[in-house]
């Protein structure tokens, strides 16, 4: 069970990854417009 | 791509344009409105409504974008204005100095405000852009703001010409007002995001490790992994608590050096406690910890707040954003050129050119020409004032006939619109913020709890001193008022959103709560209450002259010509016409022979005697109804007397009585005539005391400060005239229509025209506040259970983290199910539609 000590630290280095890169995104502008995209996404011709 | 070939050439109409106009009307290629019978070409294979259509289609055209028209598909745009500014402003180095940025490369890149985009296919549009014009790196357009950001090259083109190709796509563009502070939006929700994302990711963390701690109190767990367990949560959820909660300890303490107690603060103390709580034991070795409680709390209660700001912040936007529309240049007259500059740039003594539909710039004299200008934003006043040299014009008044030239005296601020803007401000600042119920529970319900907990230590002190203060803490952590903290921005949220899509963009949750506590409300007249604008409402006489009358003023620019085209119709083709127009009186006219005058009583006994006794009567009760009176006379004889008022709106009647059933006291402040104010507050129902005319701005706003003094007020109007007033109500409310600096200052803006949806408003806010106060019974409901819980001994983490979800769960269920600002719109709302396209009649 003296895994856990190992396992855990590195579940939580992946959740630390997911964070960073959410707040990648928020900072890169993101989510500052959440409609636009799903209007543009619509254009497929080129 | 079939469809898409089919809708191009032979585009969809609009929503019930054409139906109705009969077999041989033809549609707009390019908007899909009825073309007028004067435009449409015999044989041409495609029609168009107005030169603006005729120029973006042949764009689209040239440049293979046709797909605009298969992409657009069920939305049809408003015709296209005619493109014909230079933009000149835009490449003046002190707007680009403040508006532009310079991007990588030796680019610049800038944000323009666009009139008229609607839907997908307009940014589909609009970012083709770098395709359409060589030197425009990037176009990219915010839809619900209506913002297109541009990245351009200045050493190959300059933004007028990218505004100039903007605006001949039928997109006219405005430069930004207010980026500044949207920029400083923009970054703390971007600062509440990245709080949100470590609260979130915090929570799921700390709380999938609280499920082996659950296990091990259920079935016995190894000491060192307990312990591991809880320091691993103590680190976890310290960065959650003073990052991602420090925004509640800041505002709690702001709160308290104010001497309020806002909700923030028993939301603090219940994450403190619980926080310090875990870490005493935590190091002790021994008792409970609820770290994943509080983790879990910060994260809902934190979203739940992000949620409502976004939703008051698009309203704020839109509103910040439609000020834009206010011109920002005015053409100058230089010898025999006409030059395109600035406002801010106008000076006094220069001289300034205004077309026939745009807006006086600025304060000035009239050195050449004669119009009729539209008073009604500046001053409330429904009938048109014709102009000549030599007489006074405002910044703010509507051209509304033909060319004029004016010498600019006052500029800017120091123009009487300029003023008024500035009495806007300083009452929209000076205004205090309304305490919300939540935050009006929250001193009460941080003492109750404060109370109980103290009870429990002196209980337990008893029976078990070592537990005593394990039992109080419980007790503060499961009545941190998570749904309490949630219940209002939650049910608000829901609200605001859809209103939103109902038309109601509302700048603030207190708003809603304002509008269900009623008092007084006055309401502006012209415009509002009415159209706001010279319909003819009674006719007396002869109608057999009516078509001769109809086929005269068919020609005519002048407001109350139109306002007979509109309401007789349009002539019968083929009637032989000789129009010897006289500016300010009226016209005359030969019509199939027969010499017809129409105009003012002056002008017509100039040049047809006296009238017969029966209609000199009829002028006389025309006026006294304070009607505008215009007679007609065929022949050299005076055969009819027409009456122009501005008519009320067909549904304020009804949108009035349901305000009064709520129990409003409903008046009228209206600069108008005051015989006009009270006839129209008679035919509405509404006390003569109560309908004041002949107010001027200022008249209106101490109007609103007297009524501040005994109770709520609500303001509603739609002028530059009503802004002060709408900034110093309790709740402003601007109609659509108006001036864009009414938007700025009211708190809900309604999207559509007229006073008809009012009512709905009211109900809207009356059901939220029903939603609001079921939510907060909900979780008052959930911390009584937590308390006995608590003060009995019986709580443990596991309870605890089930009954903070639970009961936030029921609050986000109750928010988002209720039904808020759905129903169906009044029947009678319908009729105040915008003016329809009469000419194919």
């Amino acid at each position: 069970m003296s895994v856990m000590f190992v396992l855990l630290p590195v579940a939580l280095i992946f959740a630390g990854c997911a964070l960073a890169v959410f707040l990648w995104a928020v900072r890169a502008g993101q989510f500052d417009d959440l409609e636009t995209p799903s209007v543009r996404i619509l254009h497929d011709d080129d | 791509m079939s469809t898409a070939e089919a809708a191009a050439g032979r585009p969809l109409p609009g929503p019930g344009a054409a139906e109705d106009t009969g077999a041989n009307a033809a549609a707009c290629a390019h908007c899909g409105l009825a073309a007028p019978l004067a435009s449409i070409e015999a044989g041409a294979p495609r029609q168009f409504c107005c030169e603006g259509c005729r120029a973006v289609w042949a764009i689209l055209h040239e440049h293979g974008l046709e797909r605009y028209y298969a992409l657009r598909a069920g939305g049809a745009p408003a015709p296209a204005p005619v493109a014909d500014r230079l933009y000149a402003e835009l490449d003046d180095a002190g707007f680009q100095g403040r508006s532009c940025r310079p991007a990588p490369g030796g680019l610049l890149a800038t944000d323009l405000y666009l009139e008229g985009v609607h839907c997908g296919a307009c940014v589909w549009l609009v970012e083709k852009l770098p395709g359409l014009l060589p030197g425009v790196a990037e176009a990219r357009l915010d839809l619900p703001r209506s913002q297109a950001h541009v990245v351009w090259d200045p050493r190959v083109l300059s933004l007028s010409a990218v505004a100039r190709r903007l605006a001949s796509l039928g997109y006219t563009p405005h430069p930004c007002r207010g980026q500044a502070a949207q920029a400083a939006r923009r970054r703390e929700d971007r600062a509440m995001l990245g709080r949100i994302g470590v609260a979130g990711a915090v929570a799921a963390n700390v709380m999938a490790i609280a499920f082996a701690l659950y296990g091990g109190m259920l079935d016995g767990m190894e000491p060192e992994f307990a312990t591991f367990f809880r320091w691993l949560s103590l680190v976890l959820t310290a960065p959650s608590l003073v990052w991602s909660g420090g925004v509640f300890f800041r505002s709690a303490w702001v709160a308290l050096r104010a001497g309020t107690l806002g909700m923030d603060l028993p939301i603090s103390i219940g994450l403190l406690v619980g926080f310090v709580h875990g870490v005493v034991n935590t190091v002790r070795g021994s008792g409970e910890v609820y770290f994943e409680t509080v983790s879990t709390l910060i994260f809902l209660l934190l979203f739940g707040r992000y949620l409502q700001r976004r939703q008051q912040r698009a309203a704020g936007d839109a509103a910040e954003l439609a000020a834009s529309l206010y011109p920002t240049s005015a053409r100058l007259v230089e010898g025999d050129g006409v030059r395109e500059v600035a406002l801010d740039a106008l000076i006094p003594g220069a001289r300034v050119e205004v077309r026939a539909g745009d807006l006086v710039p600025a304060d000035g004299v009239i050195v050449a020409g004669r119009s009729t200008l539209d008073l009604s934003l500046l001053t409330g006043e429904s009938a048109p004032r014709g102009v000549r040299p030599g007489d006074r014009v405002h910044a703010g008044t509507l051209n509304l006939a033909s060319r004029l030239e004016v010498e600019v005296e006052r500029t800017g601020e120091e123009t009487r619109v300029g003023r008024l803007m500035m009495l806007m401000e300083e009452h929209a600042r000076r205004r205090a913020p309304i305490a919300q119920l939540a935050d009006r529970i929250s001193g009460r319900f941080v003492a109750t709890v404060l109370t109980l907990a103290a009870i429990t230590v002196a209980i337990w002190w008893r029976v078990d001193p070592a537990r005593a203060f394990d039992h109080a803490a419980a007790l503060l952590i499961v009545t941190c008022p998570c749904a309490l903290g949630l219940a209002t921005p939650l049910a608000v949220s829901a609200a605001i959103g859809r209103a939103a899509r109902a038309g109601f963009l509302i700048k603030g949750g207190d708003v809603l709560e304002a509008l269900t506590r009623p008092g007084r409300m006055w309401l502006d007249k012209t415009g509002t209450l009415t159209a706001g604008r010279a319909e003819l409402a009674r006719w007396h006489g002869d109608p057999a002259v009516r078509s001769l009358v109809a086929a005269a003023e068919a020609h005519s620019a002048h407001p109350l010509a139109r306002a007979f085209g509109r309401a007789l119709g349009v002539p019968s083709p083929g009637v032989r016409l000789e129009i010897a127009e006289t500016h300010g009186g009226g016209i005359e006219a030969s019509v199939d022979g027969r010499r017809l005058v129409v105009g003012s009583p002056a002008f017509v006994r100039g040049r047809a005697g006296e009238s017969p006794a029966a209609i000199a009567s009829a002028v006389d009760a025309l006026i006294a109804d304070g009607l505008t009176p215009v007679l007609v006379a065929v022949d050299g004889e005076v055969r009819a007397a027409a009456g122009f008022g501005d008519a009320l709106r067909p549904d304020a009647g009804a949108a009035l009585d349901h305000v009064r059933a709520l129990g409003w006291r409903p008046g009228i402040l209206s600069g108008d005539d005051p015989r006009i104010a009270r006839a129209a507050g008679a035919r509405l129902g509404l006390e003569e005391e109560a309908c004041r005319g002949g107010v001027t701005p200022e008249d209106k706003l101490q109007a609103v400060l007297a009524a501040r003094a005994e109770g709520p007020v609500v303001m509603v109007g739609d002028g530059v005239n009503d802004a002060a007033a709408l900034a110093a109500a309790t709740v402003g409310v601007a109609v659509a229509g108006g001036a864009e600096a009414a938007l700025t200052a009211a708190d809900v803006f309604v999207v559509r025209s007229g006073v008809g949806r009012l009512a709905e408003l009211l109900d809207g806010a009356r059901h939220t506040m029903r939603v609001v106060r079921r939510n907060l019974v909900f979780s008052l409901g959930y911390n009584v259970i937590g308390v006995t819980l608590a003060m009995t001994g019986v709580l443990n983490p596991l309870l605890a983290a089930i009954l903070m979800p639970l009961s936030s769960l029921t609050v986000i269920l109750s928010s988002y199910r209720a039904r808020t600002f759905t129903a169906p719109a009044p029947a009678g709302s319908v009729a105040a539609a915008p003016i329809p396209a009469e000419g194919a009649r």
